[in-house]
């Protein structure tokens, strides 16, 4: 083990670490700014330039590997030198309006600026303003404020294997972009947000549309009603000071019945009914010979990448609408005749972990009236966050609250869907226990959790046994997609989610998610699963009474007319 | 020539990018790329179309916009400007009687900055098309621009 000093301090190293991870291990910070745990090293911003005793030049700790008998400074005056001047300089070129900025007191490069205790800069501000892009109903890209670390041109490369940024241009006038300089809404995205997510800065976030949920409350005609995907109350606390993991279901309903929500309910209510109606799809896709594998469609990320990159696999996809869009349905013709209320009257808010569900909720597909959008307005949790922060709401000492009637009743099944092999796992506990018509023994399917990219399993049903695959991120679902369309797929059924470790880490969470982090979330999403009094969709009695009452029986013509959608080949 | 046959004689590899944009480009009479011709470079290759449009856009010696036969790019970084002793930028502009950017009526002459030609020891430099041209005076300069013209009349 090479044995080396930071700081004075004598530590052994695990060998072929770098400079930086040795020193998180022992607990001593170097600034960073272009690193990113989960993607590549590309040492472009050389803020994490150390002083190694005895060498010439600085190097940059996230990229050099330490070596036995190093002695390492990492603040010495040409160290700290050379980290204010590069720090200045970028902010220089930037838009450093911090008070206006949606990263504000949020944001990488204002911390580091703030640690290295910069109160005055030695350069003039040369940025030449760019037009900012919010071409999308997604994401809008600043490039004033972008300082060209290359995270999103590398997540949505090597992670996501879209590949629509780029650095254009070169020296100066270099900017990141799409090809050409085009607009996002004119290249091929899929609205993952992942760029968002690992962007330091406020060059990249969700397209804000908070003010469009105050007007909605502020508007007395209106019945504005919300739906709260099952990731969100794993992760909102982050965004309020509460410990990454935290579960927040109670707080979260309180919180946004002081917002002035009339209704608040849970998405893992339709993620349930998902489940039923996709085990229908595929119990009867495997016993009347049908389109096989069966592939998972509450992803949109992935439903836009299948669209354009693979149009071939379209019969494959799931026909139900992700459980989002299935509540939007249902809250503007069901429960719209339940509270006797017109359709036009009621406002529908999604808060989702995601920045695609912005842009899924406007398929001309999702209108059961072909006018209006079935959900109105979609708010990622950091914009749920802020609200709460706008409101004034001292979150961590709410009471806790119950979600409405129907949805106060959801299974474990229905939270799951927030974690890569939830949707998985839930379809396998109704599929299986509907075929074999016996009560299930082992609820716990482990076989398909965890965090790889790509996970298989043997799952026995009947006596029968059926490959079944589990896979987060584009890049992975690209492999998986290859092989169902050139014929050499072995699966019965595949789990498609964009975002790494699924919604958990998805695009809208808390900014700066990791593998980690997410990895963290999920551990909190399978208590949920655990704590539930019902575990199984079809136990939910809410949901058989929705059968009952409205919908008849799965895949029935009113559930498909409302409860599934087609898809377009857009290559 | 059509991009289809320069493609066929390179391999389907990334390596090759570089190469074939050079021998498409000088091929091709306007000696610049349009997007559709980029995207099938990309698809040949196998490669993001972003890839392709970056490495376009990075290197001077690649064109986006349509450019003359005879490409002459003047270099701005510091050597070349410090050993400049006639005003090479104004000259050029006025033999040419076209600023930066621009291409003769013609379809002759385009004029262009590019970054650093590797030629500093005889700066100041140009090139035009693919050849260099070092140690610059007016006198050499009206020189290479005759000549382009004389062999545009032979
Ligand atoms: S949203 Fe996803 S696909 Fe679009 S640019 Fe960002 S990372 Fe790439
Ligand atoms: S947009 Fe953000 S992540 Fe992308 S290069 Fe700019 S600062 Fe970095
Ligand atoms: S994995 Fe979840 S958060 Fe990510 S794009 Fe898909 S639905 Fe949205
Ligand atoms: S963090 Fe090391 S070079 Fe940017």
């Amino acid at each position: 083990m090479p044995k080396i000093k930071i700081n004075n301090l004598e530590i052994f190293a695990d060998p072929g670490s770098t400079i930086l991870e040795a020193a998180k291990e022992h607990n001593i910070n170097i600034p960073t700014l272009c690193y990113y745990p989960d993607l590549h090293i590309n040492s472009d911003c050389r803020i994490c330039s150390v002083e190694i005793v005895g060498q010439k030049g600085l190097v940059t700790a996230c990229s050099t590997p330490v070596k036995d008998g190093m002695d390492i400074k990492v603040n010495s005056p040409r160290a700290l030198n050379a980290r204010r001047t590069i720090t200045e300089m970028i902010l220089a070129n930037h838009d450093a309006h911090c008070t206006t900025c949606i990263r504000n007191l949020n944001c990488e490069l204002q911390t580091l600026a703030d640690n290295l205790g910069i109160d005055a800069t030695r350069y003039e501000n040369i940025l030449e303003p760019k037009a900012i892009d919010t071409s999308s109903y997604s994401l809008v890209r600043n490039p004033n404020r972008c300082i060209k670390c290359g995270r999103c041109i590398d997540v949505c490369q090597s992670v996501q294997s879209v590949s629509v940024l780029e650095i254009i241009g070169r020296g100066r006038e270099s900017v990141v972009s799409p090809a050409y300089g085009k607009l996002i809404a004119d290249v091929f995205c899929t609205y993952c947000g992942q760029c968002s997510s690992v962007c330091p800065v406020g060059a990249i976030t969700e397209k804000d549309d908070t003010d469009e949920v105050w007007k909605a409350l502020d508007a007395h005609s209106k019945h504005v009603i919300v739906q709260v995907a099952p990731a969100i109350r794993v992760s909102l606390g982050e965004d309020l000071g509460l410990p990454l993991g935290s579960i927040v279901t109670g707080k979260l309903i309180s919180a946004l019945k002081m917002l002035g929500f009339s209704k608040v309910f849970d998405t893992n209510f339709t993620a349930d009914l998902t489940v039923i109606e996709e085990g229908h799809e595929l119990i009867n896709r495997i016993s009347n010979k049908g389109v096989l594998p069966l592939i998972t469609s509450c992803c949109p990320a992935w439903i836009n990448f299948a669209e354009h990159e693979y149009p071939e696999l379209i019969d494959n996809l799931s026909t139900c609408k992700s459980p989002q869009q299935m509540f939007g349905a249902l809250a503007k013709t069901y429960y719209a005749k339940r509270e006797n209320i017109d359709p036009k009257d009621i406002y529908v808010v999604s808060i989702m972990p995601c920045t695609a569900k912005k842009t899924e909720a406007r398929r001309p597909e999702m209108s059961v009236n072909n006018e209006d959008p079935d959900v109105d307005t979609v708010l990622t949790t950091r914009e749920l966050a802020k609200m709460i922060k706008q409101m004034g709401i001292d979150f961590n000492n709410l009471r806790e609250s119950n979600f409405d009637k129907p949805d106060e009743v959801t299974s474990g099944a229905g939270a799951i869907f927030g974690a890569s092999g939830g949707v998985m796992e839930a379809a396998l506990r109704t599929v299986k226990e509907v075929l074999e018509n016996k009560p299930l023994k082992i609820l716990d399917f482990e076989q398909v959790r965890g965090t790889e990219h790509i996970r298989h399993a043997d799952v026995e049903i009947n006596g029968a046994t059926y490959k079944v695959a589990i896979v987060n991120t584009l890049g992975s679902a690209r492999e998986i997609a290859e092989q169902v369309k050139t014929g050499n797929s072995p699966y019965s059924f595949i789990e498609i989610m964009a975002c790494p470790g699924g919604c958990v880490g998805g695009g809208g969470q808390p900014y700066g998610t990791t593998h980690a982090k997410a990895r963290e979330r999920m551990h909190s999403l399978y208590q949920v699963d655990r704590l539930s009094k019902i575990r199984k969709a079809h136990d939910n009695p809410a949901v058989s009474n929705l059968y009952t009452s409205f919908l008849g029986n799965p895949s029935s013509s009113i559930a498909h007319e409302l409860l599934h959608t087609h898809y377009t080949n857009k290559r | 020539m059509i991009l289809a046959e320069v493609l066929k004689r390179f391999p389907k590899k990334k390596e090759y990018l570089i190469e074939i944009l050079l021998e498409y480009q000088k091929q091709k009479e306007t000696h610049h790329f349009e997007e559709h011709e980029l995207k099938e470079i990309a698809n040949y290759l196998n490669i993001p179309e972003s890839r392709v449009c970056s490495v376009v856009g990075f290197y001077t010696f690649f064109s986006t916009e349509p450019r003359g036969k005879y490409i002459f790019q003047i270099c701005r970084d510091l050597p070349c400007q410090l050993n400049d002793n006639f005003d090479l930028l104004s000259s050029i502009q006025m033999i040419l009687g076209i600023k930066v950017g621009e291409t003769t009526q013609d379809g002759l002459f385009t004029l262009e900055y590019t970054s650093c030609l590797g030629h500093c020891d005889k700066s100041p430099a140009i090139r035009v098309n693919d050849k260099i041209h070092g140690s610059l005076s007016l006198n050499k300069l009206k020189a290479i621009v005759a000549e382009c013209k004389e062999k545009e009349n032979a």
